[in-house]
């Protein structure tokens, strides 16, 4: 099962992080991807840009209307994903417990839709 | 030499490549570089095959390739072995004959090993036994091609650190052993059964992959009423496949089937195989499983099926092989037999088990019987519970469906 764990942030909080403790928690990441990437587990995954550069959009009566922000305000925003294919739902839920951003803000564990199935 | 279709090599080279891996191995013990060795064989034979034609002894020519590859390879493992390390040189193996015998199974044991992964299981059975390539595995799997190469080089890895031997298993592990084969052959049959059509049609190659190593398992294992029982179980539920999705992709219930595009020589097939070891092998899960399929194959229409023989072998599965799966199964039997109700209360003891309670095929079986019952408005929702529940999007689709057409006919 391939499951997106996707990463939460306060860039508020990130930036009073010490230059140390900001290499720190990249360093752990690195260390946890590779780590991935040994296991066979790491199908992929990519930080987002700080939330200021998002637009939303939303069509309404054929016609687009572009926003600068993110569609929710809130302190914790959408930092950046990552793909995984575990044996089990505890085992992405482990990898997860183990992202540094769980520490500080949240990590949160979403099952990937699979495209095959069974009649039933 | 003889000129023929591409796919004619491709099926010839994989149904030779782990007879040359078994002889490479024998000759030269490393698993691991002798695996490289094959794949690079394989695919200089793809290039060159087409166009200069087949060799008289396709089997000697892919033999004295990959031989080529792995001794090089060696020598200069052991000449940078040798600049490293001044205490002594690995002493050359002795050239020994190369019986012709065939090493399938062997490698299946090998590569089904309880020490592998699932993952990796099924990953270096489809590159070792079945001759795939690393990019045919990785999108007939659905990830990217390094996490595939990733997960066979540690394979690999691990077949060495574990030093898992390249013989058959001691008779008193076989069975076991042999039953971790089967079960790694049917995860790669499932994974293509299940695949629907639209833009992943490499995964349903995996069903005919899986038939044909549980075919060549058979071969080797003609007596073993399991192992024909998993290739009828394969067959039957194959020969359906024509039916079970629209164009569009979205999955047609089995009794809503056209069962004229349902494949009869498979059926055929099948049903002997399965009659036949029911006959005379010890009974089996697969020989059943086999067994339920071909009553449901041999049925004209859906109303024809027969039931009650269906509901005598899940009452025997289940007593063989208890799980919670097959008691639903034998729900659906139960009701179809005596009716929803009973069904109903046969249901309700799967409520305590943890892997099933929240597992969408108790929804959606309840809501199933539900509605057979004449509930249709609790009906409905469990439909939509089950819809919410399962991970599979034609599985979704069709939940839903069934949840608006409740609530149409009101």
């Amino acid at each position: 099962m391939k499951y997106m764990l996707l990463i939460y942030q306060n860039p508020a909080t990130w930036e009073t992080f010490s230059e140390e403790e900001r290499n720190r928690v990249m360093n752990e990441v690195g260390e946890l991807m590779e780590e991935l990437t040994q296991s066979g587990e790491w199908i992929g995954g990519e930080g987002l840009a700080d939330p200021s550069n998002t637009k939303t959009v939303r069509v309404r009566d054929k016609v687009p209307a572009v926003t600068d922000g993110p569609f929710v305000e809130s302190k914790e925003q959408l930092a950046g994903y990552c793909i995984v294919e575990c044996e089990t739902p505890e085992r992405a839920t482990e990898i997860a417990a183990r992202w540094p951003d769980a520490r500080y803000w949240a990590m949160e564990v979403r099952p990937i839709m699979e495209p095959g199935g069974e009649e039933m | 030499m003889s000129a023929a279709p591409a796919s004619t090599f491709e099926d010839q080279l994989r149904e030779l490549a782990p007879q040359v891996l078994g002889a490479l191995v024998r000759r030269y013990g490393h698993f691991d570089a002798c695996e490289d060795a094959v794949q690079e064989a394989l695919l200089a034979a793809a290039v060159q095959w087409p166009d200069q034609g087949v060799p008289q002894n396709p089997r000697g020519w892919l033999v004295t390739v990959a031989s080529r590859r792995v001794t090089d390879q060696l020598r200069s493992d052991q000449a940078r072995r040798r600049r490293e390390d001044t205490t002594g040189a690995l002493a050359p193996r002795d050239q020994v004959e190369v019986p012709d015998r065939d090493d399938t199974l062997t490698l299946l044991f090998l590569c089904c090993h309880p020490a592998l992964s699932p993952a990796s299981q099924l990953a270096l059975t489809l590159r070792a036994v079945g001759g795939l390539t690393t990019a045919q595995i990785a999108s007939a799997f659905l990830v990217p091609e390094a996490t595939m190469a990733q997960r066979i080089s540690r394979a690999k890895q691990r077949v060495k650190a574990t030093g898992i031997p390249f013989e058959l298993p001691a008779e008193a592990e076989r069975a076991d052993r042999l039953s971790v084969v089967l079960h790694v052959l049917y995860l790669i049959f499932n994974e293509g059964y299940t695949a629907t059509s639209g833009p992943h049609l490499h995964r349903t190659d995996l069903t005919g992959q899986a038939i044909r190593l549980t075919r060549a398992v058979h071969r080797l294992l003609p007596e073993d009423g399991e192992v024909a029982g998993l290739l009828a179980l394969m067959l039957l539920t194959d020969a359906r496949r024509p039916a079970r999705t629209r164009p569009d992709g979205s999955l047609v219930p089995l009794e809503e089937q056209d069962r004229a595009r349902w494949d009869q020589p498979a059926i055929k097939e099948g049903v002997t195989l399965v009659t036949d070891a029911l006959a005379r092998a010890p009974i089996g899960p697969y020989q059943l499983q086999a067994a339920i399929a071909a009553v449901h194959d041999e049925a004209l229409t859906a109303a024809d099926t027969d039931w009650r023989q269906i509901l005598a072998l899940y009452d025997l599965l289940e007593r063989l092989a208890p799980n919670p799966m097959v008691t639903l199964n034998r729900a659906v039997a139960v009701a179809m037999v005596r009716g929803p109700e009973d069904a109903l209360d046969l249901l309700a003891t799967l409520d305590a088990d943890d892997r099933m309670a929240r597992h969408y095929r108790l929804a959606a079986v309840r809501a199933h019987l539900l509605e057979m019952a004449g509930d249709t408005a609790v009906a409905r929702a469990g439909y939509q519970t089950a819809a919410r529940r399962t991970t599979s999007l034609p599985e979704r689709r069709y939940l839903e469906s069934r949840a608006a057409r409740l609530r149409d006919a009101r």
